[in-house]
């Protein structure tokens, strides 16, 4: 069984004792075989890939002592299908795309092929981002590679699955409301929503622009942080993107957990929490406790007004965002005579519901008479819930929540029911309000299914989160369990 | 109804005025704004709104908002913001357009400033208000057949753009069209944009209602698609009367927004009903706000061109010219640069001034032509100057030498040398010339001895006549007085 | 928020949103909206008059790129993507003018 993690691979490259070639095979021969069953993928581009490989091998055959090669050489990784990649097909997991060739590629795309990693393919999704279970892609599902019958969260569903499943070490997903770090957290991987403004988001298909940030998934914290270095850090083409340095986080990795304050809020360990889940969090503040970390109460008042603000927020932002979609330019057009029909008939067509009930929804929010009632005011909240943090953080260096109030429900189980569905990202949201980092590690297991614990921290302190995550990792077997699909 | 017609109702005009920025870039990418270049060949992710591109302001664009800003003596506000303005049309390629709208605490990047403009000698203050930055869009090409489609061109989506409007300040058509002048004046003056509506770098829509004596504000109608200031002056005398005429007719003026048709002279209403629009303006998340501070704004100051009417008052002062002959010179930045290289050359203003303001202008005029465009350079029209001064050439064969410069784009002297135009000074030969005229005219010599001095003027344009205008007039009469003894 | 419930709304969302909806989605539509927006409600209930409204957290501002061209996309590249074009335009159907 060959390493399965980055850092790991590399070594093994540095070495000789493998070649990139053979990850490559051996991970196109592992999708071939079983992603017919999870539909992780919405393209594998297997032949760009070994060509990418053998360039490598090449490389690595080559390389001195002395001679460094970039961080993620030859390194397989999947990225999730709404972020741009010039000539291969990026869907957003909806008909509306479906054929679009970009002609360019996102920040984090060329980020990763200058840090030498092989894009394998494409990752399934909630249409442009919009859902929680990855149920709701125009392509079908996404399973979750712990159990089959379940959904594997979303929207980055299709990344999550394909680490878990050890289709590849590492895989990018974005996070608008939680969707990086709940498929982490269902699929018992890491995965974090970095600072807002810590990644470009250049090339990133916009779902809500004041919200999204790509984030990487990986199979323990510090593959997640070797990615997050090669992506992170200031980009002309993103007005939002923060000139701050990036830290060597590998580096900081080791420090452990002695004298970091940790919080808990008081509003997120009550009713709406699955015992299951409520127990694995409280025992990881156990964990910390032992290490030397300091455990606090604090409070989050205005949590609970995250999620309508988010719901009033996010469609907004949408509605606006998923305009251009009117097939003009690209993508899907339904042929009409008149320009209006072809506009909504395109979009009625192109879009799935959950898709046309946002942009209404949003529409609505915006529209003449209701901005001040709805728009405004969720922003209003928005301030108060960031207030919220600042006032934790002057008391504690991270707030531990949980990822997700239950386990990996079932596919279909809230499919039909939106709001229940959103309840699914209630201490997710306010992290992308507040535009703070939130780090998703496995905490443990219930009835065969992952559970996820959030660790979240100041602005742009990803190394903290970090820091605490690896001290945890170190004293857990979480992050080693893998689905039976990984070794199969 | 006939009462109705009688009332002496009151034009209201404010004017929404859109400029393209004389910017190399588009206004949130790096391709390039150029006139005529072919279709969709400058384009680029985000000016074609494609998912996942974002917009980065260009610093230059919002300088030169703020030069425009701080020319009409706005209140520059030191926090301003981007919006979306949010509807469909295919030549806005993302389903909105980012402008700088106001709405609540957030302020456009100026407001409350005013241009003076001249009415009938009256110097009238029209207020502005406001001054705001946002992206052009893209080009429509309608099919000429009724079946075909429409066709886009996206090089002009992102241009930089600049809305002026004015408050309701302007009561006739006429003052418009003044306010346009002097508006263009200062934009091209500010070096802010070409300022040229009939190539689309200037447009202008109207709001124009009627208003009874003492009464509120009459219903607004918005008239657009007028491609020069002309057609400004005309679609606007045009939408007065024919609401003066539905007025009269006891009808109400509809709220509309009409298009000036420049062939049949009449504005029309639009074809489809329209909706009440609802933009659903919002902040743009993809842009952070922009923070104008002193320092910034006195760098802008600093920078600022010299302004038509700094320009003019300097023009009285500094070459004694007159209000009348320094407000010519300063038309146009050109006009002003190439008087001024031109004293610079031939240091007597007054009789520079009266040759651009005479028969250069009277040229341009003829032909249509731009100064800048022409073969006459201020070193050529100094050295024609100073052909005359030194007498090589007389002012009236200076004349045509200055058309000739012009069309063979030649130097003066060059022209005087080819042509052989120089004077005739040498009293010999023009000696045998006045005597041979004498001869030939004994009745207007006789009438000259017997004192009938207006018989000296014919004997002298005979003298011209004979020369082909090249005999000194000086020495010319000289001669012929001496000649015929008076 | 019985607002939207009235189809009347739904319609006019759907318009401005240029979405053809058909009549089952409509009322299935304005029934979860609805929910979702009672849902929403629950912020009338927080003191928010003088809290400032937030579009963004992050507190940068002024980023601004130097007037500079940089090279466009090629034609062929963009308009290989194009439903319709002609001539090195995008086709759509006719608009009218003032329309
Ligand atoms: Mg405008
Ligand atoms: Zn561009």
């Amino acid at each position: 069984m060959p390493p399965s993690g980055a850092l790991a691979l590399r070594a093994a490259y540095l070495e000789k004792s493998l070649r990139p070639s053979d990850v490559v095979d051996a991970a196109l021969d592992h999708i071939a075989r079983h992603d017919r069953h999870l539909h992780a993928f919405l393209y594998v581009g297997a032949d760009q890939a070994r060509a990418e490989a053998a360039v490598w091998d090449e490389r690595y055959a080559r390389v001195g002592a002395r001679e460094t090669l970039p961080s993620l050489a030859g390194v397989p990784v999947a990225i999730k299908d709404n972020m741009c990649t010039r000539g291969v097909p990026t869907t957003c997991g909806s008909r509306i795309l479906e054929g679009w060739r970009p002609p360019y590629d996102a920040t984090v795309v060329t980020r990763l092929r200058e840090a030498g990693a092989i894009i394998i393919g494409k990752t399934n999704l909630d249409e442009f981002a919009m859902g929680s279970s990855t149920e709701y892609s125009a392509f079908g599902p996404t399973r979750n590679p712990w159990d089959p019958s379940r959904v594997p969260g979303g929207s980055s569903g299709g990344s999550a699955a394909a680490v878990a499943a050890g289709f590849v070490p590492l895989a990018l997903g974005s996070d608008t409301g939680g969707s990086v770090r709940l498929p982490a957290g269902f699929c018992g991987i890491v995965g974090l929503k970095p600072t807002y403004g810590r990644v470009s988001r250049y090339g990133l298909v916009a779902f809500a622009s004041s919200l999204d940030q790509i984030g990487p998934l990986a199979g323990d914290v510090t593959d997640c942080a070797l990615m997050l270095r090669a992506i992170a850090g200031k980009d002309p083409q993103d007005s939002t993107s923060a000139d701050v340095p990036v830290p060597d986080y590998i580096a900081a990795i080791g420090e452990g957990a002695g004298g970091l304050r940790l919080g808990v809020p008081d509003e997120v360990v009550g009713p709406g929490v699955e015992p299951a889940v409520a127990e694995a969090v409280r025992h990881a503040l156990d964990v910390f406790a032992a290490h030397g970390g300091q455990v606090e109460r604090i409070s989050l008042p205005t949590i609970e007004a995250a999620l309508p603000a988010y719901y009033l927020i996010a469609p907004a932002e949408a509605s606006s965002n998923l305009a251009r979609y009117d097939g003009v330019q690209y993508g899907l057009r339904a042929p009409s005579e008149d320009l209006h029909e072809m506009y909504a008939e395109t979009r009625r067509q192109g879009f799935g519901d959950e898709v046309k009930r946002r942009i209404m929804l949003g529409t609505y929010a915006l529209s003449a008479g209701y901005y001040d009632a709805y728009y405004l005011k969720a922003q209003r909240v928005r301030t108060l819930v960031a207030r919220d943090f600042e006032a934790a953080f002057r008391k504690v260096d991270v707030v531990v929540m949980p990822v997700a109030p239950t386990l990996p429900f079932a596919i279909g189980e809230k499919a039909e029911d939106p709001l229940q569905m959103y309840l699914s990202d209630i201490f997710t949201i306010p992290v992308n309000l507040a535009g703070l980092p939130g780090l998703a590690v496995p905490c443990g297991f219930a009835r065969g299914l992952p559970i996820g614990m959030q660790l979240i921290g100041r602005p742009f302190d990803e190394s903290t989160l970090f820091r605490a995550a690896y001290t945890y990792e170190q004293a857990t077997p979480w992050h080693r369990r893998r689905p039976p699909v990984a070794t199969a | 109804m006939a009462k109705e017609a009688a009332i002496e109702y009151q034009t209201v005009v404010g004017l929404e005025i859109h400029v393209q920025l004389l910017t190399v870039s588009k206004m949130f990418c790096g391709c390039a704004v150029s006139f005529g270049a072919s279709p969709n060949t400058r384009i680029c992710p985000v000016c074609l709104g494609l998912p996942g591109s974002l917009p980065v302001l260009n610093r230059r664009a919002v300088e030169l908002g703020l030069r425009t800003a701080l020319a009409l003596e706005c209140r520059v506000h030191p926090h301003s913001q981007f919006h979306r303005k949010n509807y469909f049309y295919p030549d806005i390629p993302k389903g909105y357009q980012i402008s700088q709208y106001e709405y609540a605490d957030h302020a456009p990047l100026a407001t409350d400033g005013h241009l003076d403009i001249n009415v009938d000698g009256q110097k009238r203050r029209i207020r502005i208000r406001r001054v705001h930055l946002e992206e052009d869009t893209g080009r429509l090409v309608h099919s000429p057949d009724q079946h075909g489609g429409s066709l886009i061109d996206y090089n002009r989506s992102g241009v930089p753009l600049m809305e002026i409007v004015t408050q309701p300040d302007l009561r006739a058509p006429a003052e418009a069209r003044e306010f346009l002048t002097a508006l263009r004046r200062l934009l091209q003056f500010a070096e802010v944009s070409t300022g040229r509506m009939e190539e689309g770098t200037l447009r202008c829509d109207a709001n124009v209602s009627l208003q009874r004596p003492g009464g509120p504000f009459g219903t607004r109608t918005e008239v657009k698609n007028m491609n020069s200031i002309r057609s400004v002056e005309r679609a606007l005398a045009f939408e007065v009367e024919r609401q003066r005429a539905v007025l009269a007719r006891g009808d109400s003026v509809a709220q509309e927004t009409r298009h000036w048709d420049e062939r049949r002279e009449v504005t029309f209403g639009s074809r489809s009903k329209e909706e009440a629009q609802d933009y659903r303006y919002f902040p743009e998340p993809d842009l952070v706000p922009l923070v104008v501070d002193d320092n910034w704004l006195e760098s802008v100051r600093a920078e600022l061109p010299e302004l038509p009417a700094a320009r003019r008052d300097r023009f009285v002062a500094a070459y004694g010219l007159s209000a009348y002959d320094a407000d010519l010179l300063t038309t146009a930045p050109s006009v002003a640069a190439f008087f001024e290289r031109a004293v610079a050359l031939f240091p007597q203003p007054k009789t520079v001034a009266n040759w651009i303001t005479g028969d250069v202008t009277g040229y341009l005029n003829d032909t249509g032509a731009d100064l800048d465009q022409l073969g006459l350079s201020p070193e050529r029209l100094a050295s024609l100057l100073r052909l005359i001064e030194d007498g090589t050439i007389s002012g009236r064969i200076a004349k045509e030498v200055l058309v000739e410069t012009i069309r063979e784009d030649r130097d003066p002297a060059a022209i005087v040398e080819a042509r052989g135009l120089t004077q005739i000074r040498d009293e010999a030969a023009l000696g045998d010339i006045v005597d041979k005229i004498v001869a030939d005219h004994p009745g207007p010599a006789a009438d000259v001895r017997a004192g009938k001095n207006a018989a000296m003027g014919f004997l002298m344009g005979q003298i011209m006549k004979a020369t082909g205008g090249r005999a000194n007039p000086e020495t010319a009469t000289r001669l012929l007085r001496r000649r015929l003894g008076v | 928020m019985s607002q939207v419930n009235d189809r009347a709304t739904v319609e006019h969302m759907a318009h401005l949103a240029r979405l053809a909806v058909s009549e089952r989605d409509r009322e299935r539509f304005a029934e979860q909206i609805a929910r979702i927006l009672e849902h929403c409600a629950r912020l009338n209930a927080l003191p928010l008059a003088d809290v400032p409204p937030a579009s963004h957290v992050i507190p940068i501002t002024n980023v601004l790129r130097d007037d500079v061209a940089t090279p466009s996309l090629d034609r062929d590249e963009v308009l290989a993507q194009a439903p319709a074009h002609q001539d090195g335009f995008f086709r759509v159907p006719r608009v009218l003018e003032g329309g």
